[in-house]
């Protein structure tokens, strides 16, 4: 079987299409914000404009009529930007005569991370500009184990960059910076239970660089102090849930160091580490296709109809019926 | 001898005592890390000590170090495995006391409190501090309310029998509230700051 899967829930709009084995095929064209962070309205105005575009270029390689399925994003995300891809879906679906799967984007972030490294029952570190969370599968269901009292890691990362004067999107600065910084300044560590919460941190940092902290240091106290508290929570996870893998899936699953220190909590314990290609760890269309080619065989298909948006769409909310 | 790797310290439970070693973590540079052991160390002893004063189960302190508590052990089962209406009602209670103490105990999850008789014992106060605002009660309800959904089939009434256990040896209404409005707000404040 072969599925198309759109993303497009926030600043991404990817396109993807894949079988049960492989990805075939993965076209992107980001909404990249002139200033600031990413503005809803700017952010769909940008995917309507290119969605058509888009999926002709992936039509010139993939052959419309061998598609079965098409996958959409369906939440969460930006209400304006998931109107715009489930349009587009719907147009296709009606268009090839085909079906139409709604997928939960957190969800894919977590399948298509098993699908390519293997991984089988891990708790996942899912960590991305909106979302940082603990999930694992528990029965029927995944389950948030710890997220976010506040901001995303990403958007934490992105904020201080902005404030430093780098342009978005600020990780991979940060992750560049930091690699040269020496000093190690305190920030405020905050880890709730299983919760942890960035915009303290966020704030403190920005006053250690108006108080003329070089750049480097600060970025660098931020990325161990911010990382150091996601590695506790999942290694929290391992230990409550007696599991022994761990998946780092989201945009910020590119970050060396946040690898390279859950790789080292993982090698203490005795558990492994997995973290998919960058291309498919940060939203894509890859996700979207192969976790909607994954809930179709096992019985899913959302009528067009019922394909309305879900702008706070919890991975909780879907039921598992695969392994 | 058990020892108990948790998530975040070395448990060895002896025949009378149990000593908590939080070990290095080497994926943390040494600086934050010796900071965040020592710390919690001695906020922890401290606060099992204040905590037992204002009438809730802990074990009693014999020795603390840099990075180590030695305690009494208490000798019971781990309330992950006899989970009951009647025992959330405790925690409650328990917790109730806390809050009104000023206590935030940080992780109250089944694997923290162990059952003793009719008593509840609350351990791991690893992550626990001095408040007496709203939202950081609310929060520590929140993260209780959450690992019952984690771990159990019927946590909605399990989660009523606290909050009955809470709010009858006077914790605050508004605490219960803040928790649904935590749970409510986990799911997607995020975007709030992207606009
Ligand atoms: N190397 C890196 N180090 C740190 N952060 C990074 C790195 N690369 C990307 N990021 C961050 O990842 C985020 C983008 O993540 P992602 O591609 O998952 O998109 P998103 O829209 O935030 O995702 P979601 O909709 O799943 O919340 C941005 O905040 C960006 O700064
Ligand atoms: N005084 C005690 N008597 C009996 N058992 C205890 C005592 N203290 C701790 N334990 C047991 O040891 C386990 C681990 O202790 P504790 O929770 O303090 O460690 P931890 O490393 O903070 O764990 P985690 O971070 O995973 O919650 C507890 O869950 C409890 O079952
Ligand atoms: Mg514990």
């Amino acid at each position: 079987m072969i599925a198309l899967g759109i993303e497009g829930t926030a600043w991404s709009l990817s396109v993807g299409v894949v079988d049960e084995k492989d990805v075939i095929a993965l076209l992107n064209d980001p909404y990249i914000p002139k200033e600031g962070g990413i503005h809803p309205r700017e952010a769909s105005q940008h995917h309507s404009e290119k969605i058509a575009p888009l999926l002709s270029r992936l039509f010139e390689t993939v052959d419309k009529n061998s598609i079965d399925l098409i996958a959409f994003s369906q939440g969460p995300g930006m209400g304006p930007c998931l109107r715009v891809i489930a349009t587009a879906a719907r147009l296709l679906a009606l268009k090839l005569k085909r079906p139409l799967v709604g997928v939960n984007h957190c969800l894919a972030h977590v399948e298509v991370g098993r699908w390519k490294t293997g991984a089988k029952k891990p708790v996942a570190l899912y960590v991305s500009g909106g979302n940082s969370q603990v999930i694992a599968r528990r029965g029927e269901r995944y389950r948030v184990f710890g997220e976010t009292l506040d901001i995303g890691i990403g958007n934490a990362l992105d904020k201080l960059a902005r404030h430093m004067g780098l342009k978005h999107p600020g990780g991979p600065k940060i992750e560049k910076l930091a690699e040269r910084g020496e000093k190690y300044y305190s920030l405020p560590y905050v880890v709730k239970g299983m919760d942890f919460s960035f915009s303290g941190m966020v704030t403190a940092a920005q006053k250690l660089y108006d108080s003329g902290i070089s750049m480097e240091n600060v970025a660098f106290s931020f990325q161990e102090t911010a990382f150091a508290m996601l590695t506790e929570v999942t290694e929290r996870a391992l230990a409550y849930l007696d599991l022994d893998e761990v998946l780092l899936v989201g945009g910020v699953a590119a970050n060396r160091r946040l690898q390279d220190m859950l790789k080292i909590m993982c090698q203490d314990r005795g558990a492994k580490f997995f973290v998919p290609p960058k291309e498919l760890a940060g939203d894509n269309g890859a996700m979207i296709a192969y976790t909607g080619l994954l809930m179709y065989k096992h019985g899913y298909e959302t009528p067009v109809e019922e394909s309305y948006v879900k702008p706070d769409f919890r991975i909780e909310d879907v039921i598992v019926n695969w392994d | 001898m058990k020892v108990y790797l948790g998530g975040e310290a070395e448990v060895r439970i002896l025949e009378d005592v149990v000593i908590k070693k939080r070990k290095p973590k080497r994926y943390r540079i040494k600086e934050l890390d010796d900071e965040l052991r020592f710390r919690r160390t001695r906020n922890e002893a401290k606060i099992i000590s204040q905590s037992r004063r204002v009438g809730v189960p802990t074990p009693i302190v014999l020795d603390i170090k840099n990075d180590t508590i030695v305690m009494e052990r208490i000798e019971g089962k781990p309330v992950k495995e006899c989970m009951s209406e009647e025992v959330s009602r405790e925690i409650g209670k328990y917790t109730a006391k806390l809050h009104r103490a000023g206590i935030i105990h940080g992780d109250i999850t089944p694997m923290n409190l162990i059952k003793k008789g009719d008593r509840i014992f609350f351990v791991d106060f690893g992550l626990a501090f001095y408040d007496n605002k709203i939202e950081p009660m609310g929060v520590d309800v929140h993260v209780y309310f959450e690992s019952l959904k984690a771990s159990f089939e019927n946590w909605e009434r399990l989660r009523d029998a606290f909050i009955e256990g809470y709010l009858a040896a006077g914790g605050n209404m508004g605490v219960i509230e803040r928790a649904r409005e935590i749970e409510e707000r986990g799911r997607y404040v995020e975007r709030v700051s992207m606009g």
